[in-house]
């Protein structure tokens, strides 16, 4: 029951920050795409430096475990593919666009419901894309784990990035 | 008070608080963020008992877990955040079409990967997923493609 009060919590600061972010905004994420707007490469790149420096952390105090999802090859990569044309054709991802729909959005509605048709047909045809599935399925792997390069090389590489993002924004913002 | 009626927050600021979000998460539900799973259960529920025969469903039971309340809190907030700053969704007209399609590509190649924006591209990269950067190129490198296929001259309202 904690559990279920603590989630809608983070869900709504979730929510909220997405709202203040301005990515839920179909305009933003389209532009991202075509490049003259970096609103959501900035926010997500900021997201995963700053949790992932602090969940390392925690890990290595022994707080927390890594939840870390299999690199099943095939699957992740032609799911990301129509996922990403799914993206630009909605203008949203299923967070900004359930966010949009609580911001108003007319077209995100209709897209939830499209979202909800997507899952569904999924659950249907999902033991047709059992050996796509498995295709070169490595398994939970992480980057140091794969390179042997530790985790803080990644952090500092993914802060260049986000810095090398800064003197852009005159375009977009 | 006055900065959550501000219409905007920095790209910078909105996403260090997700990051923040991130280690809360981890240490409360000792679990990353995500959404597209708990929006599946969600759209099982409204399969009803059907939806409980097919494998892929079968073993998300019990349906209605913590993840579900996560995508309803993430709607409560996006309304509180935008009702505080006034700041209106433009009506985007002729979108039904599209948005229905998008839409159900979207939700399909989120499951068929195993994760959305939030749980591979955010969650999964934080992590230092192989999978999760592998989900990232693969979202813009498509996203890019279509991009400029189709709106690349349209005015994005």
């Amino acid at each position: 029951m904690t559990k279920m009060l603590a989630s809608l919590l983070i869900g709504f600061v979730f929510g909220f920050l997405l709202q203040k972010g301005q990515v839920a905004k179909r305009r933003v994420i389209v532009r991202q795409f075509l490049l003259k707007d970096f609103t959501v490469m900035k926010t997500m790149l900021t997201a995963i430096v700053v949790g992932g420096v602090g969940v390392y952390l925690l890990k290595s105090a022994g707080l927390v475990t890594l939840h870390v999802k299999p690199l099943q090859t095939g699957a992740v990569i032609v799911g990301g593919l129509i996922f990403g044309v799914g993206m630009v054709v909605l203008g949203y991802c299923p967070g900004t666009c359930v966010a949009a729909a609580g911001e108003g959005s007319r077209d995100a509605l209709w897209g939830l419901l499209g979202m909800t048709a997507g899952a569904l047909l999924f659950a249907e045809v999902f033991s047709a894309f059992q050996a796509l599935l498995k295709w070169n399925d490595f398994g939970p792997v992480t980057l140091p784990e794969m390179t042997g390069i530790p985790w803080w090389v990644w952090f500092v590489i993914a802060g260049a990035g986000l810095f090398a993002l800064r003197p852009a924004p005159a375009r977009g913002e | 008070m006055n900065v959550l009626s501000q219409r905007r927050w920095p790209a910078y600021a909105a996403g260090a608080g997700i990051g923040v979000l991130s280690w809360i998460a981890f240490l409360a539900l000792d679990h990353p963020l995500g959404v597209s799973t708990g929006f599946v259960r969600a759209a099982a529920l409204l399969e009803g008992p059907r939806a409980m025969s097919l494998p892929y469903l079968a073993k998300l039971e019990p349906l209605v877990n913590f993840e579900v309340m996560l995508v309803v809190g993430l709607l409560l907030g996006a309304w509180v955040s935008a009702r505080l700053s006034g700041d209106r969704a433009p009506a985007l007209r002729g979108r039904a079409l599209p948005a229905l399609i998008g839409g159900f590509l979207l939700m399909f190649g989120a499951r068929l990967a195993n994760g959305c924006t939030s749980g591979h591209g955010i969650s999964g990269s934080l992590q230092l997923a192989v999978s999760g950067w592998l989900f990232f190129v693969s979202i813009f490198a498509a996203g890019m493609a279509a991009a400029f296929l189709l709106y690349r001259k349209e005015e994005l309202k």
